[in-house]
């Protein structure tokens, strides 16, 4: 029993970084029909600069509070990642709007080797350790179930992040435009919509998301490094598709769900094939569930239906 | 071939014939003007061959048949570890090599059946994730089936793999041909695998001219007038696969009897972004194209490492890119800038309608 | 006279949308049958059901005495039905000599083996859908332009180029969505020759059209649709002074709107 609530909280906590993430992705496929690659790149790049950030104010103000130092590294990491996100979009997928379809995810690809390399450049191949500003000394909350500070913020700072996404996007007027553009482009200019301020909007907000993700992720693992980024990229892609490519509701549930999937899976993967394949497995359950949806529900969870444009 | 004559600037279109006596002479010379160099640039055009391999089976799923496959490079280590386990003293089993090579070929296309059944329906860019996974599931098993049964040997990889032998001829060893005089076993390889991806062009292009071709052509452009003539896009993209695959194997256990030993590292996402980029820098869809973008590619990330890594030690006394570095920099913007300034390659895929003009007076008769 | 395609109550529903609702028709040998009616009146729908782009959700279609494989588009086609598109459907960066070629593809069957090979079977299928393909061409009358990529034919070529591909697959029905749809009037009235002629060469057609000019001087009976179901069928004079044809056209009749 303990074990189990022990693999729903650990679910939880991955789950609600992936929704974060998965966020980011589905608000550009719904917008544009693209997979941005580069989106998990983005959390690398934000956990990074954030992880620069506080190596110089420990450097300059030793004794400054962590929770200080930590809003400091967002304050930091956050409008790195928004100028990162604005420029990818409007130097590289602007211009491929009108493409052919293999074009612009092609783009992306390189985009997110781009941004790797130039990580690597600058801040080595190395793994580097995250400063874990807040306590990971475990709680027991109930006898023989752990859970650290860092895991509580991380589930609390997603729920109020995602809750304040859903309001921006059904209550105020960017987040119409927003659905307008996503539901039809040339229509919605047609009705003075400024689609490509939209568009250049939805970047910025998804590598916004990103960033804080990344801090996370960073935080709830100790670790950071220039290819961080590409994993839970891809699984935020999943929990995107499993919950509805497009759809908001359907990221978070997806997201969560994957976290869950992967922590009972991880758990209990030793057990179902009798000792056969063992944790190192854990990151193929994404994948087989990215097929498996795909394949018998291919708009997800939550999604709406598919054109084909026949 | 026709095609890569029309590709070589200037003379192809001018003087079609001398273009292919040039392409043959430099094919041919290519190896003994880079031992010139030193031995290591003959190994680095042996590898080129092998990626022109890869490229020509890949451009066959993506360019042929619209099918982006980012997990290409996991029929390459089907093959790979095909010929490691049969030819290797892993398992102590040690079949000859003209049965390892057609099995090599074989898994890689069933590991291609197997990928194309489920994805089938999947639109482009759903498929490329799912491939890109399927590679990563691929590398993943490699990575970690040696417990509780040693079956990949993990991470170290299997080492001391059974050289290319062709009917007794050890390709491996020198050929001396005189007391003085002896052919250094890496031109043997090349002129091996000169020969294998010769024989590849003149099997694709085939291919691209006939019924499967147009039929994959008519799918890439336009998936339901496809069907709505009666195309089985179903059937037609499994063959795309499973072809697409065997060249693949067919690469991946010469890889492996080359090198002698292979490890779950030399099949990362980034060999199948490489051999992607060979691809999209020639011109999707054209066999000229994959021939120049894997040659192109697979080449300058040496020549910069023999270049930039001395120069960057005289100007900042120290390395400050490596070059490995230097080869995913110089491939992710090669991906990017080709695509947002020259989509359709460098060489286009224009000169296949040469061939309608020989049909043409065919069918007159 | 023979009966070629018999439609038995077939009905096809997308989500609270009834498009089709228990059409039955018959087109009988060698005739150009015409389906007309109000836009979103279940026209395409009812193409795309027989086709096999989608599956009916009820009823089925009998061909030449059997029944016809639901929603299987290649082996539809494999018994002798062809179609266009209302909005052309060419493969695009294919030359207008490959769109036919690929049209012939199932009627030929050399497989992986015999390209490698290139044997025998294969040079010569390969030299016949090259031949055929250049009559075709020349059939629809734009021989003179196989070589040029389809994009880059005019609007009519394009047109003509559909019909040529559709043709290749040796269909038995023809049929045909709103061939003359952009087309002025001197390639309608072109397009209305070639249509005869196909008639004429054998090949039952089955026509969806706006230009009742077209419609009326071309087809032998006509099926009038309106909201997925079907108002009336028989010779054109007749049609044309039917109430409810009238009605659904101006608007009228118990469904106003």
């Amino acid at each position: 029993m303990e074990t189990l609530i022990q693999q729903l909280i650990n679910g939880l906590v991955i789950g609600s970084v992936y929704a974060l993430i998965a966020l980011g992705y589905t608000m550009v496929y719904g917008i544009l029909g693209l997979i941005n690659f580069a989106h998990g790149d983005v959390l690398m790049v934000g956990a990074l600069t954030a992880l620069q950030t506080m190596m110089f104010l420990m450097g300059v103000a030793p004794g400054m509070s962590p929770v200080y130092m930590l809003t400091i590294a967002l304050m930091v990491a956050i409008p790195v990642c928004i100028t990162l996100g604005f420029l990818m979009e409007r130097l590289a997928y602007r211009r491929l709007r009108n493409a052919p379809r293999l074009a612009p995810l092609i783009t992306a690809i390189g985009m997110s080797f781009l941004l790797q390399t130039v990580a690597m450049i600058l801040w080595g191949r190395n793994y580097h350790t995250f400063p874990q500003l807040i306590s990971t000394t475990p709680m027991q909350p109930i006898e023989g179930v752990f859970i650290t500070p860092v895991q509580v913020i991380i589930i609390a700072a997603s729920a109020a992040i995602m809750i304040g996404l859903s309001l921006l996007v059904t209550r105020t007027r960017i987040g119409r435009a927003m659905r307008a553009t996503a539901e039809n482009h040339r229509v919605a200019s047609l009705m003075g919509v400024d689609t490509n301020a939209v568009i250049a909007f939805t970047f910025v907000v998804g590598a916004a998301l990103a960033a804080v993700a990344g801090v996370m992720y960073a935080s709830n693992y100790g670790i950071a490094h220039y290819g961080m980024g590409f994993m839970p990229g891809l699984k935020a892609f999943t929990a995107a598709v499993l919950g509805g490519i497009g759809n908001l509701g359907g990221a978070m549930l997806g997201g969560i769900m994957l976290g869950l999937v992967e922590s009972f899976g991880a758990g209990y993967i030793e057990h179902l094939t009798f000792g056969f394949l063992n944790s190192s497995y854990q990151d193929i359950f994404a994948f087989i569930i990215l097929g498996l949806v795909l394949i018998f529900k291919p708009t997800g969870l939550l999604g709406e239906r598919v054109s084909d444009r026949a | 071939m026709n095609e890569l004559v029309s590709a070589v600037p200037w003379l192809g279109k001018r003087n079609p014939m001398a273009a292919r006596w040039l392409i043959i002479i430099l094919a041919l010379a290519a190896p003994i003007i880079a031992w010139q160099f030193g031995r290591s640039w003959v190994r680095i055009l042996d590898f080129a061959l092998l990626y022109m391999m890869l490229a020509l089976g890949l451009n066959l799923v993506v360019g042929f048949a619209g099918l982006l496959d980012l997990g290409y490079i996991a029929f390459y280590a089907v093959g790979a570890y095909t010929f490691a386990f049969l030819a290797s003293p892993h398992f102590d089993v040690h079949l000859p090599f003209w049965i390892v090579l057609p099995l090599g070929a074989a898994f890689a296309a069933l590991a291609g059946i197997m990928l194309g059944f489920p994805v089938l329906r999947l639109r482009g860019d759903y498929l490329a994730i799912v491939t890109l996974g399927f590679g990563e599931i691929i590398r993943i098993f490699m990575l970690n089936l040696n417990y509780p049964v040693n079956i990949t040997n993990g991470p170290q990889g299997i080492n001391m793999i059974d050289p290319i032998n062709l009917f007794g001829w050890d390709l491996s060893r020198n050929l001396q041909v005189t007391e003085t005089f002896s052919i250094n076993s890496l031109f043997l390889y090349y002129y091996f695998f000169l020969l294998c991806v010769a024989g590849s062009i003149l099997f694709i292009q085939r291919l691209q001219i006939s019924r499967v071709g147009r039929a994959w052509a008519a799918m890439r452009d336009d998936e339901l007038a496809a069907k709505a003539i009666g195309i089985n896009t179903r059937n037609m993209k499994l063959l795309a696969f499973s072809l697409g695959a065997t060249f693949g194997g067919v690469a991946g256990a010469l890889f492996g009897a080359f090198q002698g030993f292979v490890s779950p590292e030399s099949f990362s996402l980034m060999e199948s972004i490489a051999v992607l980029t060979m691809v999209v820098f020639g011109g999707m869809g054209n066999i000229a194209g994959a021939i120049v973008g894997a040659f192109v590619l697979a080449l300058l990330p040496e020549i910069l490492r023999d270049v930039a890594v001395p120069l960057q030690q005289t100007l900042f006394g120290t390395v400050i890119l490596d070059p490995e570095v230097l080869r995913m920099l110089l491939l992710s913007l090669a991906m990017i800038l080709m695509m947002l300034l020259r989509p359709s390659g460098m060489i286009p895929a224009r000169a296949r309608y040469a061939h309608a003009e020989n049909m043409k007076r065919e069918g007159a008769q | 006279m023979i009966t070629l395609l018999e439609a038995r109550n077939i009905g096809k529903r997308f989500g609270g949308l009834q498009a089709l609702t228990d059409v039955s028709l018959t087109i009988r040998k060698g005739e150009v049958y015409g389906l007309i009616g109000p836009n979103g009146a279940g026209k395409t729908t009812f193409f795309n059901v027989l086709t096999g782009a989608y599956t009916p959700d009820g009823g089925e279609f009998v061909f030449n005495g059997s029944e016809l494989p639901a929603g299987k588009p290649h082996k539809i086609v494999g018994r002798g039905i062809a179609r266009t598109f209302q909005n052309i459907r060419l493969f695009r960066d294919l030359t207008a000599l490959e769109n036919v070629m690929a049209g012939h593809h199932v009627r030929t069957k050399a497989g992986v083996w015999g390209i490698l090979t290139q044997n025998r079977f294969t040079c010569e299928e390969e030299r016949l859908t090259t031949q055929r393909a250049y009559e075709l061409l020349d059939y629809v009358g734009i021989g003179r332009f196989a070589e040029v990529v389809s994009k880059n034919l005019s609007y009519g070529d394009q047109r003509r180029l559909e019909i040529a591909r559709a043709l290749a697959t040796e269909p038995q029905l023809l049929a045909l969505d709103e061939p003359a749809a952009g087309m002025n009037a001197t390639e309608t009235a072109q397009l209305k020759l070639l249509i005869e002629q196909i008639r004429h060469d054998g090949i039952t057609v089955m026509l969806i059209e706006h230009d009742v000019k077209l419609v009326m001087g071309l087809c032998d009976r006509v099926a009038v649709l309106d909201f997925g179901k079907k108002i009336a069928e028989d010779v054109p004079a007749v049609v044309q002074k039917n109430e409810a044809v009238i009605a659904a056209y101006l608007g009228g009749g118990k469904h106003a709107h």
